[in-house]
C-alpha cells in the first residue's frame, strides 16, 4: 500500500515526463507544489477541470511536472492567459503559478489589474526576495540593503509587500504564508481554490542559491528556521505596534470578502444583451 | 442561380465589416486595448459578443490582450483582437508564443503612420514588414490584406479559416483608409460562408501527442479541459509538448512548423489579377492602395498602354509563384506603397528576369492618388 503522500505523488506528477526537475536541492518551490497538490486532492477536483499556467522563472517550471491542463507563459503575464482560459471555459478552476519577479515587475501591471477585475481565480506567487532563474538579480521584493548580483554595493530600492498590493489592488481573498509554514499553505491554497473570486497566495520562500548564500543567510534550513521565528500569525500581529511587526512576516488570511465576481458579472451582460436585441 | 436567401444591402465602414466577417467565421472571444483607427471594432464586438455567448473583454495593454486572446483560443474558442502599430508592438512578445504553440487567432492590425506614436491617424502601411518578423526567432505565420468594406468581411473569414485549419496566428493588415470608408455591401447570409474549425483529436487521450502533425503536419487540437491534459509551453518542445534540447526533436520541431504553411501554399497564398492577360507592365498593390492603382491601370489601357494589376491579398508566405509569372512576363512592375518599399523589397527578392521593379512610395501620411500611379505607369 502506498503512503498518502506516496499516493498523492503518484496521482499528480506526470508519468511521461522525463524527471528529474530543474529546481535545485532544498528549494521552497517543492514545498509550495506539495502544498498545491494536496489541496487540489482535498477538494476532490478533477484533473481535467484544473489548468495550471505560469510564468517565466524557477517558479514557472512547476506546471511542467504536474498532470493537468498545464500552460507555461511569457514572463509575467500568466494571469493574462488565466483570463482567457476562464472567460472562455468557466467551469475551468484556473490557478496562476508565478514568482516575484514574474507577479510584481514585468508582470506587475497584470496582477492588479487581475485583482481589480476579480475574476474568479487563484494566483499563486512564490516570494523568493530575487529573481532566481537568471542568476540572483534583485527584484521588487528585494529588502533595502540586500546583496544580489545587480546590487552588489547594497540594494537601495524598497520591497514591495505583494499580499498588501493584492489587497489595495482589490482582490477578494489574500493570504500569506511561508515554506515553513507547509500544512497553512495547503489550506489557504484550498480557501483560495473555492473562494468565489480573486483569489492570491503570496508564499515566503527560499532562494538559499541565489539570495540566501549572498547575504549569509545561510542554506535551505536556516532559513526555513528564520522564516519561522519571522512569521506572526494576522490576530496576533493586530496586538503589535508597527515597531514591533518590524522585520515579521505576518501569515494567515489578510483579506476575505464578498465583492461582484466579473465572471458571474458577465453573465448578466449577456443576459443585458440578449435582451436588447441585435440593434446593431 | 438565384440566392435563396437574399441579404440587405447595408451601409458600413471597414471596421464594421470586419466584426460581422469575425462573427461569422465563428469568432466568440475578443480581448483588446482601445486605439485609434481600430476601436470600433472593439466597440462593435463588444456589443455583438455577449448576445451571442461570446466574451469580449478590454484589457489592460496589448500584452494582457494577445495573452487573454492565446488562452481563450487554448481553451477552444476562436479568438481576435485588433489594435494599431502601438498596440501592434506590444503584441510581438505573445505572438510568437501563439507560433511556438500553433494557437489559432487572428490579429487585425489598422496601420497608421509610424514608428512610434506616428501619425495618429493618418494611412500608412508601415507595418508589413513587421507583421512577417516581429517577433523574434524563426517562425511562421500568415499576412493578409484588405482593400475596400467587401474585401474586410470576406477576408476576415479567410482569416480565422485558414489560422484554424493550419493551427496558425493570422494577422490581417487593414489601413485607415480600408478602416474608415463607409461603403454599400451586400454581406452574404451564414448558409453561403465556408467556415473552417480546427480538427480535434480524435484518439483516446492516453494516445495523444499534443505537437505531432497529421499528414499536413498540423496537429489535432484539443481545447482545455476536453480530457487531454496535455502541456503547453513557450520553450521548443517534443510532440508531447514537453521542453526539450535535443537537436533532432528540435531540428523535426521548426522545419514541421514551416513545412505546414509550404505544403498549404496554394490554399494559403491569394491574390486577384485585373487586365493581366497581355499585361506588359503589372501594378503590384495590395490594401487601399489596390484601389487608385485600378483606377489607374484602367486609365492607362484607356491611352493603350498595356497595363494589369496585381492585387496581393496574402503578403506572406509571399506569393512567389504569382509574382515571378508575371515579372516574366512584362518589362516592369510598379509597386505603389504608403511606406518606403516593404513589399517592392519582396517584389525585388524574386525578380529573376529581365523586369524592371520600380517603386512608388508615399511616406507623407496622404493617400496614393490614381492620378499619381498613372502618371508614373505611362512613364515606365
Ligand atoms: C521578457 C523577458 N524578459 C526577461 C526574461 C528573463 N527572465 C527569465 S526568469 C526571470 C526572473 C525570474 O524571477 P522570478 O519571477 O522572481 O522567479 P524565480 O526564478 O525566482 O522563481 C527573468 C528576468 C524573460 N524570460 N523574458
Ligand atoms: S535558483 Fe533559487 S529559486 Fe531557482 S531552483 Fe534554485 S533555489 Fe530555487
Amino acid at each position: 500500500m502506498p503512503t498518502p503522500a506516496q499516493a498523492i505523488r503518484h496521482e499528480y506528477l506526470r508519468h511521461n515526463k522525463k524527471f528529474p526537475h530543474v529546481w535545485c536541492p532544498g528549494c521552497g518551490n517543492g514545498i509550495v507544489m506539495g502544498a498545491l497538490l494536496r489541496a487540489i486532492h482535498h477538494l476532490e477536483l478533477s484533473k481535467d477541470e484544473v489548468v495550471l499556467t505560469s510564468g517565466i522563472g524557477c517558479s514557472g517550471r512547476m506546471p511542467t511536472y504536474l498532470d493537468f491542463n498545464t500552460l507555461h507563459t511569457t514572463h509575467g503575464r500568466a494571469l493574462t492567459f488565466a483570463t482567457g482560459v476562464k472567460l472562455a471555459n468557466p467551469a475551468l478552476n484556473v490557478v496562476a503559478i508565478m514568482g516575484d519577479g514574474d507577479a510584481t515587475a514585468i508582470g506587475g501591471n497584470h496582477f492588479i489589474h487581475a485583482a481589480r477585475r476579480n475574476l474568479n481565480l487563484t494566483a499563486i506567487i512564490i516570494n523568493n526576495s530575487i529573481y532566481g532563474m537568471t542568476g540572483g538579480q534583485y527584484s521588487p521584493t528585494t529588502p533595502f540593503g540586500a546583496i544580489s548580483t545587480t546590487s552588489v554595493y547594497g540594494h537601495i530600492e524598497h520591497a514591495f509587500s505583494i499580499a498588501e498590493l493584492a489587497v489595495t489592488a482589490g482582490a477578494s481573498f489574500v493570504a500569506r504564508s511561508t515554506v515553513y509554514h507547509a500544512d497553512l499553505i495547503d489550506r489557504l491554497i484550498e480557501q483560495a481554490m473555492q473562494k468565489r473570486g480573486f483569489a492570491v497566495v503570496e508564499v515566503i520562500s527560499n532562494c538559499h542559491v541565489q539570495y540566501g548564500r549572498r547575504n549569509k543567510l545561510g542554506g535551505a534550513v536556516d532559513m526555513l528556521k528564520q522564516f519561522k521565528e519571522q512569521a506572526v500569525t494576522v490576530s496576533r500581529a493586530e496586538k503589535l505596534s508597527p515597531e514591533e511587526l518590524e522585520g515579521k512576516t505576518t501569515i494567515g488570511v489578510l483579506v476575505d470578502r464578498e465583492l461582484p465576481v466579473s465572471t458571474e458579472e458577465y453573465k448578466k451582460v449577456r443576459r443585458r444583451a440578449h435582451e436588447s436585441g441585435d440593434k446593431v | 442561380m438565384m440566392s435563396e436567401t437574399t441579404t440587405p444591402r447595408r451601409l458600413l465602414q471597414g471596421n464594421e465589416a470586419i466584426v460581422h466577417g469575425a462573427m461569422a467565421a465563428g469568432c466568440r472571444f475578443f480581448a483588446g486595448y482601445p486605439i485609434t483607427p481600430a476601436s470600433e471594432i472593439a466597440e462593435l464586438l463588444s456589443i455583438l459578443l455577449p448576445a451571442a455567448d461570446g466574451t469580449f473583454i478590454q484589457m489592460e495593454d496589448e500584452i494582457a490582450s494577445m495573452g487573454a486572446v492565446i488562452g481563450a483560443s487554448l481553451a477552444g474558442v476562436k479568438s481576435m483582437t485588433a489594435t494599431s502599430g502601438p498596440g501592434f508592438s506590444l503584441m510581438q512578445e505573445n505572438l510568437g508564443f501563439a507560433c511556438v504553440t500553433e494557437t489559432p487567432l487572428v490579429i487585425v492590425n489598422v496601420m497608421r503612420g509610424g514608428p512610434s506614436t506616428g501619425l495618429p491617424t493618418s494611412p500608412a502601411q508601415g507595418d508589413v514588414q513587421m507583421a512577417r518578423w516581429g517577433t523574434h526567432g524563426d517562425h511562421p505565420v500568415v499576412v493578409l490584406a484588405a482593400s475596400s468594406v467587401e474585401d474586410c468581411f470576406s477576408i476576415t473569414v479567410k482569416a480565422f479559416n485558414i489560422s484554424e485549419k493550419y493551427r496558425v496566428p493570422v494577422i490581417l493588415l487593414s489601413d485607415e483608409v480600408v478602416a474608415h470608408t463607409r461603403e454599400c455591401v451586400r454581406l452574404p447570409a451564414q448558409t453561403e460562408i465556408k467556415v473552417v474549425d480546427r480538427i480535434r483529436p480524435s484518439v483516446p487521450p492516453d494516445w495523444y501527442k499534443p505537437y505531432e502533425g497529421d499528414s499536413r503536419g498540423v496537429p489535432p487540437m484539443a481545447a482545455l479541459g476536453d480530457g487531454y491534459r496535455h502541456h503547453i509551453t513557450g520553450l521548443i518542445h517534443d510532440e508531447h509538448g514537453f521542453p526539450t534540447q535535443n537537436r533532432h526533436e528540435i531540428e523535426r520541431f521548426h522545419k514541421r512548423l514551416t513545412k505546414k504553411i509550404t505544403k498549404g501554399f496554394s490554399d494559403i497564398q491569394m491574390s486577384r489579377g485585373f487586365l493581366l492577360e497581355d499585361a506588359e507592365i503589372v501594378v503590384i498593390a495590395y490594401g487601399s492602395v489596390a484601389r487608385p492603382a485600378l483606377r489607374a491601370v484602367e486609365d492607362a489601357r484607356r491611352q493603350g498602354v498595356k497595363a494589369g494589376l496585381l492585387q496581393l491579398i496574402t503578403l506572406f508566405p509571399f506569393p512567389r509563384g504569382t509574382v515571378s509569372t508575371l515579372l516574366k512576363q512584362c518589362r516592369a512592375a510598379l509597386v505603389p506603397e504608403m511606406n518606403m518599399g516593404q513589399i517592392s523589397r519582396e517584389v525585388q527578392r524574386v525578380n529573376q528576369f529581365d523586369c524592371a521593379v520600380v517603386k512608388h512610395n508615399r511616406v507623407d501620411g496622404q493617400f496614393i492618388t490614381p492620378l499619381e500611379i498613372f502618371k508614373h505607369l505611362i512613364k515606365l
